[in-house]
């Protein structure tokens, strides 16, 4: 049965409090991974092998996050040159944070920028996307 | 001094799991330093010890190509002390592996009491910190950790 966007918000949220080692009153919707909680680059990887188990219902079956396709720290040369964004990079991290303000990112094409935008939310956007719930 | 807290391998499945054994002598300098009248190993050294045993696991599995550093400790809690004349086991196991890097889970144990339970991560230095500069050479595994394998894989039979 397809999972709820409570219960994969739930789920979201005991990897966070697991992986950051934050207060589970402090892992709400719209709180920044790197501003609000305090994650560092390693804990992006600990975070995706985190979700991996935690929606694995089936060992058959594994909950795989390939390289990339979550965190926009990890896009690939298509999106990023040198540090800037290109235009398909732009609409990508349009598309997958349709929550953040990027206005900002907008003008500078700054790929720095990004993971200081990624959210609680934007984690259980792709969680549903990705679970097709 | 060596900086390699474990002394050999007793068990290693690739990719999967690894023990060390680790004998703790009076000799050791350190034990004498932190409360000069109460030899202990710290748990830091005692994290060491772990970090070195799931970190040759994890650089095994991928051949030794990638620069394996320790890049979070997840979770360690200690349960005892550990003291001079003990010998204590590090038990590590892989959880999961990636190109990026790999988490890896297990306990710490002497005569079959629980001293600790870790949890820590590692990375994969060149596939995550790109554009920084690292040596050529892979300079996480010396020839002084890579013997210790090589000893346990000739069934600890060393030849000269």
């Amino acid at each position: 049965m397809a999972l709820s966007r409570d219960e994969i918000y739930s789920k979201v949220q005991g990897v966070l409090v697991d992986a950051l080692g934050v207060d589970e009153d402090d892992v709400t919707p719209t709180a920044s991974l790197r501003a609000d909680l305090g994650a560092e680059s390693i804990d992006f990887l600990d975070i995706t092998f985190r979700l991996e188990k935690a929606f694995t219902t089936d060992p058959t079956k594994p909950f795989k996050i390939p390289r990339g396709e979550l965190f926009p720290e990890e896009l690939n040369t298509e999106f990023v040159q040198e540090g800037k964004l290109t235009d398909a990079g732009l609409a990508e991290v349009h598309r997958r944070l349709p929550h953040a303000d990027l206005a900002k990112l907008d003008q500078t094409r700054d790929s720095a920028l990004i993971p200081d935008l990624f959210a609680v939310q934007d984690i259980v956007d792709y969680i549903q996307r990705k679970l097709g719930s | 001094m060596r900086w390699i807290w474990i002394d050999k391998f007793i068990e290693f499945t690739p990719r999967t799991s690894a023990t060390t054994v680790k004998n703790v002598s009076l000799a050791e300098e350190h034990l004498h330093d932190l409360y000069p009248d109460f030899p202990v190993v710290p748990h830091s050294l005692l994290v060491e010890g772990f970090a070195q045993t799931a970190g040759i696991l994890v650089g095994e599995a991928r051949n030794f190509a990638e620069k394996v550093i320790l890049a979070k400790v997840s979770r360690a809690t200690f349960h005892r002390l550990v003291r001079p004349g003990d010998t204590i086991h590090f038990i590590a196991r892989v959880d999961q592996l990636s190109e990026q890097g790999a988490s890896t889970s297990g306990t710490i144990t002497c005569g079959g009491e629980l001293v600790g339970e870790i949890e820590m991560m590692f990375s994969h230095i060149d596939q995550n910190m790109a554009g920084l500069e690292f040596p050529e050479h892979n300079f996480v595994f010396t020839e002084q950790f890579t013997e210790l394998l090589k000893g346990y894989r000739a069934g600890g039979v060393v030849t000269i």
